[in-house]
C-alpha cells in the first residue's frame, strides 16, 4: 500500500493543482500563490497528462522529476520570502539577543582570519575574567557565514558580513526542505516528500527560530539535523560505508552547530538498539552503525568546544554501549551461521554473560570514580523537571525553557499536529527498519517538546513529514485511478449512506479518516462524489493552514526585539529606537575601555551595538558572578556602590518601561535577580524581604522598604516622580506595573544620570569617582558676619565722621542682638 | 565443559580453515595484525599513561577505526553474503573502504596534535 504508482499519483496532483488555482487565487498567502503558480507551471503538464490518461504518459519520468523540481523550488522560494516581514517592515538588523554574540564572532573571523577566532580570547566580557571564545562556542555558524562572505567577496559580489548574516535563516530553510523531501521520500514516497517539504517551508514552528535576521545555530542546525538523518536512513538501507561516511559528515556539520547533536548521538543508538530488540538486526545496520559510531566519534572530538566529552560524559555513553552490543550480537550471529546449534549453545552463555557483565561493570565503576561526568544540569532537567527551579535558578529563569502549553502546540503547527498521529500509525502499521526510525523520533521529540518550549522545534520536522505521510495516504487513495478500481457501482443504499456520513465530514478534520476508512472496509469502491468531496476538503485544510502560517509568522515572529513598534488608531506606526539610541550614544559618548554594568540579558546587545566592555552576558557561564551583580542591583546604594568599585564599573545600564508600558523592563526581572543573587549571598540578600507583609510585590508607597531603597528601584524611578504622563494621573505613575510609585524624591549619591532614551526605555547611569575627602556630617557654622541688615545709602549719612550703622542705645532699654 | 568448550573451539578453527576462500584469510588476517596493534598502544597508555591524551585517542580510534572498516569490507565481499548486498559490487566495497580511511586517516592526522 505503501508503494504506490507515483506516476499516476503526479499525474492526479498536477490536475488537483490546477484544480486549486481557480479556487486559490483569491488569497493572498504564499502558499497559495505557490499552490497557483506550481499548477500553472504544471498545466502544459497536466494537457498531456489529460491527453495520457487513456495511454500512457509520454516520458512520464521527465514531467514527474520537472514537477519535483518546480515544487521544491517554490517550497524554497515560499520559506525564504515568508521569512522576510521584520526586514521588510524595518530593516536589514540583527534581531534578539544571541544573534549579536554571532554576529560578533562572526565579524571577528571575517575580519582576523579563522586561526585567529579559533584561538579568540575575549577579554571584553565577562570583565575582569574574560571569555574563551574559541573553546566555548559551537565555530559551525560563523564558519559558514564566514565562508560565504568569503566566496561571494571572491567573486567580486560585495556582500557586507551583516547581510550574509541576515540572511542566513532564510537560505538555510530551503535547503532544510530539500532535506526533509529527500528524508520523506527514503521513508515513504516522493508525493510525501514533496509534501513535507512545502509543510516545513512554512509552518511556524521552524520559521521561529529562523526569520531573516535571526542569526542564530537553529538556523542551520535543523538543516543538519534532517541531513543527517537521511543519510543514515540511506545508510540503514543500503549497507554501504559510502552513505555511511557521508552521514558521518554530516553529523560532523551537526555537532560544531549546536548543542542538540546530543539528540541525534542518543536516537540512532536507540535505534539501532530497538532493531535489537526486534529481531531485525542485519548487516547492514551493522555495518552502518559501526561506522557512524566510530567515525562520527573521532570527528566530533575535532570542535574544541566538545572536546573530550563524547568518551566522559553520560550523555554519549548510550551511543557507546549499544555499539559494543552490536559488535558482539554481530560476532554470535557469525559464530551461530559456522557452528551447530550445540556447540553454539555451549559458547553462547558463556560468551554473552561475560561480555554483558564486564560492559556494564566498567560503565558502573567509571562513573562511581568520576571519570564518566554523570548528567549535566542542563540535560538532567529535561528528566526531573523540578530540578532546575530548585537547583539551578538561572536555567529556570529563560523563559523559553519553560513546560509548553496547548496552545502553542496548536499556534506552532496548527493542522499538522492533528494528522501527525494519523501518519505516526501509517508508519506503525506498515513497519520495516526505517519507519522504526520515524517512529522513536517522534515518540522522543513529542516527550521533549512537551517539556521545553524551546523544543518544539525538535518537533516540528517530524510533525511535517509524518503528516505529510497521512495527506499522502488519504490523497493516494481518494485520487486515485477509476480504471484501475474497475469495481461494480455500490448500491444505492450504501451510497446514500455515504453522502450521509459526507455531510458529517464538516464538523471536524479528523472525523473524516475513521469514517472514510470504515466506508473503505465495507466496498471497494467510492463514488466520485465522496472522492472530490474529501479532496476538497483536504485542499481546503491546506489552504487554511497555509494562511494561519502566515499570518503567525506576519504577527507573532517577525519582532526584532531591538526596535519596538506601536500602531496609532489611525494605523500609523510609532517606532521605538530607544535601544539604539542608548547603545549609540554609549558608543560615541563614553571611552574605549569603559566597563558597563547591566543585567546578563542585555550583555551580547551591548558589546554588539555600543562595542563597550561588559559584566555578564548571556552566555551565562559564571553564576558567581551573575549573582554578585544581581546582589549589587538588590543592595541599598552605599552596598552597590562597594561592589561597583570592586568591578571597575563605570557604568549601569537599565531598562525601565513604565513611560510606555513595556511590560520586559528590568523591574519585572527584579525577582530573578534576587533570587539568583539570594542563591550565592543568601546572608546578605532574601528574597522574602521585597515583599510586603501580607507577601506582595509592591512598588507604591505600601511596597517593602528594601525594596523602596535598593539600587535598581533608584535607578529606574530617579527623576520619575516629577513626570506627569497624561492629565488623568498622578505624577509619578507607572504604567506597567499600573501603580503610583512610592519614592518620588530620590537622590542618588554614588551614581549620576549619564542618559535617559527618549521614551524613558533605556536609562544609563555613570558611577562617581570616590570623593577626595570624606564628606563629615556636621552642621554648617553659623556667623553673623555678613547678617548686616539693609540699609539705604540714603538714610546713613556718608559724610566724613559719622560711623555708619552705629548702635543707638536707649537708655533703660536692654540691648537687643539679634542673631539671626 | 571446558573439554566440550576446547574441542567446541578446535572444530571451529578446522571448519574455518577449509572452508573459507583465501580473499578472506587475507583480511582476517590483516584484523588480527590491527587487533594486535591496538592492544599494544591500549597496554603503553595503561603503563606509562595518557598525557597527551588526544594522541592516544587518536591512535587507539584508528586502530578501531580501521578494524571496524576492514570488517565491514569482510562482510560486503563475502559471496554468501551477496543476497544483502544486490547494488553493492566487491570493487564499489572496496572503493567505499578506500574513501572512508582516506577521511579517517585525515581527522586522525589533524586529531594526533
Amino acid at each position: 500500500m505503501a508503494e504506490p504508482v507515483t506516476v499516476s499519483d503526479n499525474k492526479h496532483k498536477s490536475q488537483v493543482n490546477s484544480g486549486a488555482s481557480y479556487s486559490g487565487n483569491g488569497r493572498s498567502s504564499a502558499a497559495a500563490a505557490e499552490r497557483s503558480s506550481g499548477g500553472s507551471g504544471s498545466s502544459s503538464g497536466a494537457g498531456a497528462a489529460g491527453g495520457g490518461l487513456s495511454g500512457g504518459l509520454t516520458q512520464p519520468a521527465g514531467w514527474q522529476s520537472l514537477l519535483s523540481f518546480t515544487i521544491l523550488f517554490l517550497a524554497w522560494l515560499a520559506g525564504f520570502s515568508s521569512r522576510l516581514f521584520a526586514v521588510i517592515r524595518f530593516e536589514s538588523i540583527i534581531h534578539e539577543f544571541d544573534p549579536w554574540f554571532n554576529y560578533r564572532s562572526t565579524h571577528y573571523l571575517s575580519s582576523n582570519g579563522f586561526y585567529e577566532f579559533l584561538n579568540w580570547f575575549d577579554e571584553r566580557a565577562w570583565y575582569p575574567l574574560g571569555r574563551i571564545v574559541g573553546g566555548t562556542v559551537y565555530p559551525g555558524l560563523m564558519v559558514t557565514a564566514g565562508l560565504i562572505h568569503y566566496v561571494l567577496n571572491l567573486l567580486h559580489i560585495t556582500v557586507h558580513i551583516r547581510d550574509v548574516c541576515v540572511f542566513l535563516a532564510p537560505v538555510f530553510s530551503g535547503l532544510t526542505s530539500i532535506s526533509t523531501f529527500l528524508l520523506t521520500r527514503e521513508l515513504w514516497n516522493q508525493g510525501a516528500g514533496l509534501l513535507a517539504a512545502c509543510f516545513i517551508a512554512i509552518v511556524p514552528g521552524y520559521i521561529s527560530r529562523s526569520v531573516a535576521g535571526s542569526f542564530d545555530n537553529e538556523g542551520i542546525a535543523i538543516f543538519a539535523l534532517q541531513f543527517t538523518f537521511y543519510l543514515w536512513v540511506k545508510s540503514v538501507k543500503s549497507g554501504s560505508v559510502f552513505w555511511a561516511i557521508g552521514c558521518c559528515l554530516s553529523y560532523f556539520y551537526m555537532v560544531s552547530a549546536w548543542g542538540g547533536y546530543v539528540f541525534i548521538i542518543n536516537l540512532i543508538p536507540l535505534h539501532v538498539f530497538v532493531l535489537l530488540l526486534m529481531q531485525r538486526f542485519s548487516r547492514r545496520v551493522y555495518i552502518a552503525y559501526s561506522t557512524f559510531f566510530i567515525i562520527g566519534l573521532v570527528l566530533s572530538m575535532q570542535v574544541p568546544f566538545v572536546g573530550f566529552q563524547p568518551i566522559r560524559t553520560s550523555e554519549h555513553m548510550a551511543a557507546a554501549g549499544v555499539f559494543v552490543l552490536l559488535q558482539v550480537y554481530a560476532f554470535l550471529q557469525y559464530l551461530k551461521d559456522r557452528l551447530t546449534r550445540q556447540e553454539f549453545q555451549t559458547l553462547f552463555f558463556l560468551g554473552v554473560s561475560l561480555a554483558a557483565g564486564v560492559v556494564f561493570l566498567s560503565v558502573i565503576y567509571l562513573t562511581y570514580t568520576g571519570y564518566i561526568a554523570p548528567w549535566s544540569g542542563r540535560f538532567y532537567s529535561l528528566w526531573d523537571t523540578a530540578y532546575a527551579k530548585i537547583h539551578i535558578p538561572i536555567i529556570a529563569s529563560v523563559s523559553e525553557h519553560q513546560p509548553t502549553t496547548w496552545v502553542s502546540f496548536f499556534f506552532d503547527l496548527h493542522i499538522l499536529v492533528c494528522t501527525f498521529p494519523a501518519g505516526l500509525w501509517f508508519c506503525i502499521k506498515n513497519i520495516n527498519d526505517e519507519r522504526v526510525f520515524v517512529a522513536l523520533y517522534a515518540i522522543s521529540a513529542v516527550y521533549f517538546a512537551g517539556v521545553m518550549v524551546r523544543l518544539m522545534l525538535t518537533l516540528t520536522p517530524v510533525v511535517c513529514m509524518l503528516s505529510a505521510v497521512a495527506f499522502s495516504c488519504v490523497f493516494e487513495h481518494y485520487l486515485g485511478d477509476d480504471m484501475k478500481r474497475q469495481s461494480p457501482p455500490a448500491e444505492d443504499s450504501s451510497d446514500e449512506d455515504d453522502r450521509k456520513n459526507a455531510g458529517n465530514l464538516y464538523d471536524k478534520a479528523g472525523k473524516v479518516r475513521k469514517h472514510v476508512s470504515e466506508q473503505e472496509k465495507a466496498e471497494e469502491g467510492l463514488g466520485p462524489n465522496v472522492k472530490s468531496i474529501v479532496t476538497m476538503l483536504m485542499l481546503m485544510l491546506l489552504m487554511m493552514f497555509a494562511v494561519h502560517c502566515t499570518w503567525v509568522t506576519s504577527n507573532a515572529y517577525s519582532s526584532p526585539s531591538v526596535v519596538l513598534a506601536s500602531y496609532n488608531h489611525d494605523g500609523s506606526r510609532n517606532i521605538l529606537d530607544d535601544f539604539r539610541e542608548a547603545y549609540y550614544w554609549l558608543r560615541q559618548n563614553t571611552e574605549e575601555h569603559a566597563r558597563v554594568m547591566s543585567w546578563w540579558d542585555y550583555g551580547y546587545q551591548i558589546a554588539g551595538m555600543a562595542n563597550r566592555t561588559t559584566l555578564v552576558d548571556n552566555n551565562t557561564w559564571n553564576n558567581s558572578h551573575i549573582a554578585l551583580v544581581g546582589k549589587a542591583m538588590s543592595s541599598n546604594e552605599t552596598a552597590a556602590y562597594d561592589i561597583m568599585r570592586s568591578l571597575d564599573v563605570d557604568y549601569v545600564l537599565i531598562i525601565f518601561g513604565g513611560v510606555i508600558g513595556y511590560s520586559g523592563d528590568d523591574i519585572n526581572k527584579f525577582l530573578w535577580m534576587v533570587r539568583i543573587a539570594e542563591g550565592e549571598h543568601p546572608r546578605d540578600i532574601r528574597e522574602s524581604d521585597y515583599f510586603t507583609p501580607q507577601g506582595e510585590f509592591r512598588v507604591d508607597k505600601a511596597g517593602s522598604p528594601t525594596l523602596l531603597n535598593c539600587l535598581m528601584y533608584k535607578m529606574s524611578y530617579y527623576r520619575f516622580g516629577e513626570m506627569q504622563l497624561d492629565f488623568r494621573t498622578p505624577p509619578g505613575f507607572d504604567r506597567t506595573r499600573n501603580a503610583e510609585i512610592g519614592n518620588k524624591d530620590i537622590k542618588l549619591k554614588h551614581l549620576e544620570e549619564a542618559f535617559t532614551s527618549e521614551h524613558w526605555l533605556v536609562r544609563i547611569y555613570k558611577v562617581k569617582k570616590q570623593e577626595n575627602r570624606d564628606r563629615v556630617e556636621h552642621k554648617l557654622r553659623s556667623s553673623n558676619a555678613n547678617k548686616q541688615k539693609y540699609t539705604s545709602k540714603k538714610t546713613s549719612k556718608r559724610k566724613r565722621g559719622y560711623i555708619r550703622n552705629k548702635l543707638s542705645l536707649k537708655k533703660g532699654k536692654k540691648l537687643q542682638k539679634k542673631f539671626l | 565443559m571446558s573439554n566440550s568448550v576446547i574441542s567446541v573451539i578446535s572444530r571451529f578453527l578446522e571448519e574455518y580453515s577449509t572452508s573459507t576462500p583465501t580473499k578472506l584469510k587475507m583480511v582476517d588476517a590483516y584484523l588480527l595484525y590491527i587487533l594486535l596493534t591496538g592492544a599494544l598502544q591500549f597496554l603503553y597508555c595503561l603503563l606509562v599513561g595518557t598525557f597527551p591524551f588526544n594522541s592516544f585517542l587518536s591512535g587507539f580510534i584508528s586502530c578501531v577505526g580501521s578494524f571496524i572498516l576492514a570488517v565491514c569490507l569482510r562482510i560486503q565481499i563475502n559471496p554468501q553474503n551477496k543476497g544483502d548486498f544486490l547494488s553493492i559490487s566487491p570493487e564499489r566495497a572496496f572503493a567505499d573502504f578506500l574513501f572512508a580511511h582516506t577521511v579517517l586517516h585525515l581527522v586522525v592526522m589533524n586529531f594526533i596534535g
